[in-house]
């Protein structure tokens, strides 16, 4: 049997113990709770809300010119004169032709690829080194190339959308596959699965949330590098509006186009969320 | 259906250190038996269960289901694992028939098996729920119901109900107990809780820790029909302390 534990003397003494502290509860601060809806939602509209109204006030206030900072009313009716003078509707519809081309070509790879890579040790070995370098690489640093090889139509944009999501569409696909339980893989072999299908009928399913928030997420970049790629040569298109605008100091017009982008980017968001609440009904929160 | 181990060894290494997890198990399981391996954490006997299962493989000896020597998983052994393994995205009744599915049976055979063993585990009302909405119990039961869904010669459970509650896991030893009965199947369990061990098994095998060895095999020598007062007879407890002791007693010096 064990020894007697020997306690050689009292524990050192807190001096000033004083009342006992305890935690004060809070609604606003409270950590990995979920607010109430209602303060929820108008966090939210203040969000949108603040940064607007502060726009007005300084806008109308007379620090800034007018040349450098329209107003909100400025930018809105620049919006309806592109829009009505049918400039905008063109330039929305080739540049998110572009991100779609580019981003659909991209996660048409990276799915099975980044699946491959998360499910098999020696396929990540073999693809993750150069998979890892060249996403180090600057996606805008192909831009010269990828005029030199394909001119200034709409091939190296789309490319350019492609290169710029293809390696953190196809690492964040390959991370989603870590988070499923071994255990689940071993049922299935159990249950007379073999690797194909254990790939294509349980993984694939199990990591599905993960990938439309992958697409989500990275959709971000997709349109930072179509703009960039506007900018650099086009004869329409959002980044080529905003180029344009700012050769002519029509402020207004840059405000548009970065508003209108903004709108397009969370409306984009808000339709993958959707798509994730109803296509993966099992892995969102009740 | 005779599962036999005969002279399994396992070593692990790890960081340079060799490390024996099984030394020389035998074992043997025959038709229509409930048995159950007893030990501390560090006995191996999830290790023995898992090559059991084909999910690993042992250093030397081997595994023979009909004398035919194991090599990997298959439907033939079918495996119920302590966390919950319930696919989430499908339903009570997905997970049941997916088995069959993967076996590339017909729809209708797979809703036929699927209805059946929700019968068996209870489960019936809740065929659509999904696994996220049935309590801890109810999961183990679906898992049980997939195991069984595929026919399997024998039914592999590690630590089945080691993640459950004291109440909700006396009600699951006796549920175990029940469909063993009705389906004749045959199991073996491994866990470290040695009242459920006596409670469940025909026989025990008492294994002890580092390295993991088989130190003795019991046949529990009790009625049939498993109950509370079965639980609180004073044979029961007999066979519990025998256990006890025997897990109790030290590791000779040097082994």
């Amino acid at each position: 049997m064990s020894d007697p534990v020997l306690i050689p003397h009292d524990p050192p003494l807190v001096r000033n113990p004083g009342p006992a502290r305890m935690l004060r509860p809070s609604v606003f601060w409270q950590i990995a709770e979920d607010l109430p809806p209602r303060l929820s939602w108008i966090l939210m509209a203040l969000s949108i809300a603040l940064p607007l109204v502060l726009w007005a006030i300084v806008a109308s206030s007379g620090l800034v010119k007018s040349l450098f900072l329209p107003s909100p009313a400025q930018v809105v009716t620049a919006i309806h004169r592109l829009w009505v003078s049918g400039a905008l509707p063109v330039d929305i519809q080739s540049s998110l032709l572009r991100i779609m081309g580019g981003f659909a070509l991209a996660t048409a790879i990276a799915i099975p690829l980044g699946t491959l890579m998360g499910t098999f040790a020696s396929i990540r070995s073999l693809m993750e080194p150069i998979v890892g370098i060249v996403r180090y690489m600057p996606a805008t640093a192909f831009i010269p190339l990828l005029i030199l090889y394909f001119g200034l139509g709409e091939l190296p944009k789309i490319l350019l959308v492609f290169v710029g999501t293809l390696f953190f569409n196809t690492l964040m696909v390959m991370d989603s596959v870590k988070f499923i339980p071994k255990e689940m893989i071993e049922a299935t072999y159990t249950l007379g699965g073999n690797r194909w299908q254990v790939l294509l009928q349980v993984i694939l399913p199990y990591i599905m949330p993960g990938i439309i928030d992958t697409c989500r997420v990275n959709m971000a970049a997709a349109w930072n590098l179509v703009i960039v790629s506007e900018l650099v040569a086009a004869t329409e298109g959002l980044g080529r509006r905003i180029s344009v605008a700012q050769r002519f100091l029509k402020t207004d017009e840059i405000f548009a186009g970065l508003i209108i982008i903004g709108a397009i980017g969370l409306t984009i968001d808000i339709l993958f969320r959707l798509l994730l609440r109803y296509a993966c009904r099992w892995s969102v929160k009740a | 259906m005779h599962l036999e181990i005969k002279h399994l060894y396992k070593q692990f290494s790890a960081r340079g250190n060799t490390i024996v997890a099984l030394k020389d198990i035998n074992l043997h399981v025959e038709t229509g038996e409930l048995v159950c391996a007893v030990g501390a954490s560090g006995s191996g006997k999830s290790t023995m269960l898992r090559i059991v299962a084909g999910l690993e493989q042992p250093t030397a000896g081997e595994v023979l289901v009909d004398g035919q020597p194991v090599i990997g998983p298959g439907a033939d052994r079918g495996m119920v694992f302590q966390s919950y393994t319930l696919y989430p995205w499908m339903t009570v009744e997905e997970n049941i028939s997916f088995g069959l599915k993967l076996q590339g049976a017909s729809l209708a055979d797979r809703f036929e098996q699927a209805c059946y063993y929700m019968g068996v585990v209870g489960l019936s009302q809740f065929a659509k729920a999904l696994p996220r909405e049935l309590s801890g119990g109810m999961k183990q039961r679906v898992a049980i119901a997939r195991a069984l869904a595929s026919q399997p010669k024998i039914l592999l459970m590690d630590e089945p109900f080691g993640a459950l509650d004291v109440q909700t896991r006396e009600t699951m030893q006796g549920f175990l107990i029940d469909l063993w009965q009705n389906t004749g199947t045959t199991i073996l369990t491994i866990t470290h809780d040695v009242e459920e061990a006596v409670f469940l098994s025909q026989r025990v095998y008492v294994m002890s820790a580092r390295p993991g060895t088989i130190r003795q095999e019991l046949v529990i020598d009790l009625p049939a029909d498993r109950n509370e007062a079965v639980r609180r007879s004073s044979t029961f407890q007999d066979y519990r302390y025998a256990i006890l002791d025997l897990l109790r007693q030290p590791v000779a010096v040097g082994a």
